[in-house]
């Protein structure tokens, strides 16, 4: 048999639904096959474990050629709440839970929340601004401390 | 196909060490592969668990994933993740003498 993976250390760098979705299910499936797993959310990542933001998370409508939609009705108004619900509809048939419940299941598996220090400083957001599932706001360097002997992945 | 005794009796099992024919399974292997799999002693939980992994294949042809477990076996994901530590879903399947299941959420 070939080397298993036993630690994954994954990073959350964007706000929308499809830039942080990935990054769940991955930490998510890693606890499910017995992985150790941390979750460093960054920049417009830190969206999705804001305490009244995560409740909102929208698909990216414009610039995002995989809709397969002209850029500007991606743009119209409403285009992506209306985008969001409908994927929303389809996650949910497949049991796909929305991103707040997602998360509460991860933070139940084990696997570590973590909010980035430059990130959270730059948009003027503490430790209260995030749920209550987050162990703490930390420094790139302790993310690396957290992350040793591990796999980095970055989304 | 690798093969392993289990309570006197043959078993087939794949690379990973399932069962491939569940059918083969009875109650008194588990404590040997709970053992195997880190797990000493099998407690009133974590019978309830591979029982309803036992009655979920045999209703639906497949074991629940961790978030079915959460939802429908009665044990909480964060329990679920104190009595199998190594990934609930996998190795209660496993115990319960069932394929893996399959499924990403």
């Amino acid at each position: 048999m070939t080397a298993k993976i036993e630690k994954v250390s994954i990073i959350v760098s964007k706000g929308s639904l499809e830039g942080i979705y990935p990054g769940l299910i991955m930490a998510n499936g890693a606890r499910a096959e017995g992985i150790e797993a941390n979750l460093f959310f960054t920049f417009f990542g830190l969206d999705a474990i804001h305490k009244v933001r995560h409740e909102h998370i929208k698909l990216a409508t414009v610039g995002n050629p995989g809709l397969h939609l002209a850029t500007w009705a991606g743009g119209l108004p409403g285009v992506s709440s209306v985008m969001t619900h409908y994927l929303g509809r389809k996650m949910d048939q497949l049991d796909i839970p929305p991103i707040p419940e997602f998360i509460e299941m991860i933070a139940d598996t084990g696997a570590g929340l973590y909010g980035c220090k430059a990130s959270a400083d730059l948009f003027g957001l503490t430790k209260s601004d995030l749920i209550d599932q987050v162990k703490d706001i930390i420094t790139v360097g302790e993310f690396y401390d957290l992350a040793a002997g591990g796999q980095i992945i970055f989304t | 196909m690798p093969t392993m005794t289990c309570a006197g009796r043959e078993i087939t099992v794949n690379d990973e060490g399932f069962f491939t024919d569940p059918s083969q399974w009875t109650e008194d292997m588990a404590p040997q592969i709970a053992s195997a799999e880190g797990i000493a002693e099998l407690t009133d939980r974590h019978w309830q668990v591979i029982k309803f992994m036992r009655h979920e294949y045999e209703a639906k042809g497949t074991g629940p994933t961790v978030r079915a477990l959460g939802k429908t076996s009665g044990v909480s994901v964060k329990e679920l993740y104190q009595l199998f530590p190594k990934g609930p879903a996998k190795v209660a399947a496993k115990i319960a003498g069932i394929p893996k299941p399959r499924g990403c959420i």
